[in-house]
C-alpha cells in the first residue's frame, strides 16, 4: 500500500515538472507564432501576448503578396539546405567508408588527419583570409556552401564506426568474389546496411544548413540576392539596432528596404523555424538516436 | 517498460572509438611485407577506387582544416590585406603584449566562468529531467521529451527573436505583462549588465537541455533492470533506489562529459552570445567571449592582428586543454577516451 502511494506521488510530481519543463521549452515559439498573428497596431500597443485583442493574418499576406524579397531569400535557405546536404552527405560517407576498410594501406594516417581537426583549428582568422584570398568566395553562392559546413570530422568518425560495426567484412568479401568493383560494393552492399546512419548524418547536415547564418553573415558582405531567411532575420536585427543606436534619421542606406513592421518580423522569424516544426514529428526519432550514438563522444 | 524502451532506442547503446592509438602504433597487418614494392603496387592499385572515395572529403579538408593554419602566423604580424599573410612585417609578440594588456582576462573570464555555469546547471538539470522521463509511465512522455528537444534545433537568430519577443523594453512581454501586472516600471533589458549572466545560463539551458537529457536517458536505460528488481523486493523506495542505484551508476558518464566539456572550455557559442544580446555595447562585459572578441576584431573593428592573437590564444589554450581532458578521460576509463 505504502508502495503504490509512493509512486503515485512519484509519477504526479515528475508530471507536474516535465509539464512545466515542456512548456518552459514551447512557449517561447508560441508566442511568436501568436505575435505573427496579431494585429500590429495591438502590438505596438498592448506588447507580445499570448492573448491577444485583435488578431490579423496582415503580416503573411504581406510577406507574400509584396515580399519578393523574402521569397526569394526562402528559396535560397531551401536551395541551399537541399544543394549542401546532398553533396555533404555524398563526401561524407565515401570517407567513412573507406576509413573503416580494414585493409587499405594508410587508413591510419588517413585516419588521425581526420581526427586532428577535431582538436586543433586555426579558427576564424585565418579561415577568413584563405576562403577570401586564396578562393575568392565572398559574394558567391559558393560562401554559403562551403565554409565549415561542408564535412565535419565526427560525422565522418561516427559513420566509419558504424560502417566498422554494422557491415561485416565476409559481406564486402563475398562481393567482391562474386566479381562487384569496390564502387558496386560500396553503393549495393555497404550503404544500404548502414542506411540509419546515412539518414541521421543528413538529418545533422540538412538542420546544419538550414539555422546557419554565419556563413552569410561573414562572406555575403554585399550581395544580398543571396542571403537564406536566416541572413535575412539577421540583417533586420542590425538595422533596428543600427536606427535605434543612431541619432540621426535620414539613413538611405540601412539595407534591405525599411524595417518591416512588428507583426511583419515575427512573421518571418515563424517562416524560418517553420520547415523545422513541420518535419519534426518525422526526423525526431532518428534525431534521437543520433544523438544517442554519438552520446558520450558528443 | 521494457517495450517503451526498445521503441525509444533501436540502436543499443554503445561505444564509439573513433579513433584509437594502439591501431597506429601496432598495426595488425604488416603492409610493406619484404615480399617487394610490386605486391605494394598490386594492393595499392586494388585500393585505388577507395582512395578515390575518401579524395573529396579530404580535399575538402585540406581547404578548410588544413590550408588555414599557416595563417595562425598573422598574430606575430602587422597584418595588412595589401601585402598578404607572408608580405606583411612581423610584428613579434606586440600583438600579444597589447592584447594581454587590454582585453584578455575580460573575454577569458567570461569565457570560462559562462562554461563552468552551463556545465554544473545543465548537468544537474539534465540529470533531473532523464531521471524522471526514465521512470515517468505517463502518456504524455512523448511529448515532453519532444519538445524539451525542439529548442535544440531553433537557429541563433531565431532564438534571439524569442529572447527580443520578451525583454524588448516597448513591447516586450516581460516589461509589457508581467512587471506591469506588478505594477513595475518596464526594465531596459538590452542595456543592463547585472541581468545577461543569468539570461544566458536561462537561453542555454533551454536551449541544450533537452540534448543531453537524452544522452543521460540512453544511459540510464542501458542499466542492467535486476539491481531495480532486486532493490524493490528489499522494499527500496524509489528514491531510495534513484539516490541509491541510478545516480552512483550515473557517476561515469558524468564525469566523462563534464571532462569533454572542460576540454572545450575555452571555446563558445558564437550565436548565443552574439546574437542573444543582440551585439549591444553596452552588455560587452558580460557578453564578450574570445570568440565574440575575434570577430569583432576582424569583421567589425578591422583590427585583424589583434583579432588573429586572440584566436592563436584559443586555438593553442583549446588544444592543450582538449589533450588534458582527455588524458584525464584515459585514466578514469580507458574505453571512453577519444584517443
Amino acid at each position: 500500500m505504502i508502495k503504490n502511494k509512493e509512486e503515485r506521488t512519484f509519477q504526479a510530481i515528475g508530471n507536474v515538472f516535465m509539464m512545466i519543463f515542456a512548456l518552459l521549452a514551447i512557449i517561447p515559439i508560441i508566442l511568436i507564432i501568436i505575435s505573427s498573428l496579431t494585429d500590429n497596431d495591438t502590438l505596438i500597443k498592448y506588447g507580445y501576448t499570448f492573448f491577444p485583442q485583435k488578431w490579423s493574418t496582415y503580416a503573411y499576406t504581406y510577406v507574400f503578396q509584396s515580399g519578393n524579397n523574402v521569397l526569394h531569400c526562402y528559396f535560397n535557405s531551401f536551395f541551399v539546405t537541399a544543394v549542401g546536404t546532398v553533396i555533404s552527405l555524398t563526401i561524407t560517407t565515401m570517407l567513412a567508408y573507406a576509413l573503416s576498410r580494414k585493409g587499405l594501406p594508410g587508413r591510419n594516417v588517413m585516419t588521425f588527419l581526420v581526427f586532428f581537426t577535431m582538436l586543433f583549428n586555426g579558427g576564424l582568422v585565418p579561415t577568413y583570409i584563405n576562403y577570401t584570398s586564396v578562393f575568392n568566395i565572398k559574394n558567391t553562392y559558393w560562401a554559403l556552401l562551403i565554409p565549415r559546413l561542408l564535412m565535419n570530422a565526427f560525422n565522418v568518425l561516427l559513420m566509419k564506426s558504424y560502417f566498422v560495426t554494422s557491415v561485416p567484412d565476409e559481406i564486402l568479401e563475398a562481393a567482391s568474389i562474386d566479381g562487384a568493383s569496390e564502387f558496386k560494393t560500396f553503393y549495393k552492399v555497404a550503404l544500404p546496411l548502414a542506411q540509419p546512419i546515412v539518414a541521421t548524418i543528413a538529418l545533422f547536415n540538412g538542420i546544419a544548413y538550414w539555422n546557419d547564418w554565419m556563413n552569410g553573415y561573414v562572406y555575403l558582405t554585399d550581395a544580398t540576392d543571396l542571403y537564406t531567411i536566416q541572413n535575412l532575420l539577421n540583417r533586420m536585427i542590425q538595422n533596428i539596432q543600427y536606427l535605434s543606436n543612431s541619432a540621426s534619421l535620414s539613413n538611405a542606406s540601412v539595407g534591405l528596404a525599411s524595417i518591416p513592421s512588428v507583426s511583419v518580423r515575427m512573421a518571418l522569424a515563424v517562416l524560418g523555424i517553420l520547415p523545422i516544426i513541420v518535419i519534426y514529428p518525422l526526423i525526431q526519432n532518428n534525431f534521437v538516436k543520433g544523438i544517442t550514438l554519438g552520446g558520450v563522444k558528443g | 517498460m521494457g517495450d517503451w524502451k526498445e521503441d525509444f532506442f533501436p540502436i543499443p547503446h554503445f561505444h564509439i572509438r573513433p579513433y584509437d592509438l594502439r591501431e597506429i602504433f601496432m598495426p595488425t597487418e604488416n603492409i610493406a611485407t619484404r615480399q617487394g614494392k610490386k605486391k605494394s603496387f598490386q594492393k595499392f592499385k586494388k585500393y585505388l577506387p577507395i582512395y578515390l572515395m575518401a579524395f573529396p572529403g579530404f580535399l575538402y579538408l585540406f581547404i578548410n582544416n588544413y590550408m588555414p593554419l599557416p595563417g595562425l602566423v598573422v598574430a606575430f604580424k602587422t597584418y595588412s590585406a595589401r601585402l598578404g599573410i607572408w608580405g606583411s612585417p612581423w610584428a613579434g609578440l606586440a600583438n600579444f603584449k597589447y592584447l594581454f594588456a587590454s582585453d584578455a582576462w575580460l573575454i577569458t573570464r567570461n569565457t570560462i566562468l559562462y562554461n563552468v555555469a552551463f556545465i554544473i546547471v545543465n548537468t544537474i538539470l539534465s540529470i533531473f529531467v532523464a531521471i524522471i522521463l526514465s521512470e515517468l509511465t505517463s502518456p504524455l512522455k512523448k511529448f515532453y521529451q519532444s519538445s524539451i528537444l525542439l529548442p535544440f534545433l531553433v537557429s541563433s537568430v531565431i532564438v534571439s527573436y524569442l529572447v527580443f519577443a520578451f525583454l524588448s523594453s516597448d513591447n516586450g512581454f516581460i516589461n509589457n505583462t508581467i512587471l506591469k501586472h506588478f505594477g513595475m516600471k518596464g526594465i531596459s533589458w538590452y542595456s543592463t549588465t547585472k541581468y545577461w549572466p543569468f539570461i544566458l545560463i536561462f537561453v542555454n539551458a533551454w536551449k541544450s537541455v533537452g540534448y543531453s537529457s537524452i544522452i543521460y536517458l540512453a544511459t540510464i536505460l542501458g542499466f542492467d533492470r535486476s539491481y531495480y528488481e532486486a532493490a524493490t523486493i528489499d522494499g527500496a523506495s524509489k528514491m531510495q533506489q534513484i539516490t541509491w542505484i541510478t545516480l552512483p551508476m550515473l557517476k561515469s558518464t558524468v564525469i566523462m562529459l563534464t571532462l569533454m566539456a572542460v576540454g572545450r572550455i575555452f571555446y563558445s557559442d558564437f550565436g548565443l552570445f552574439y546574437q542573444v544580446p543582440q551585439n549591444s555595447g553596452a552588455l560587452l562585459p558580460v557578453t564578450n567571449t574570445i570568440d565574440t572578441y575575434v570577430y569583432r576584431g576582424l569583421l567589425e573593428l578591422g583590427n585583424i592582428s589583434m583579432s588573429a592573437a586572440a584566436g592563436f590564444y584559443q586555438s593553442i589554450v583549446g588544444f592543450v586543454l582538449v589533450l588534458g581532458a582527455n588524458l584525464a578521460v584515459r585514466k578514469i576509463d580507458k574505453d571512453s577516451a577519444l584517443f
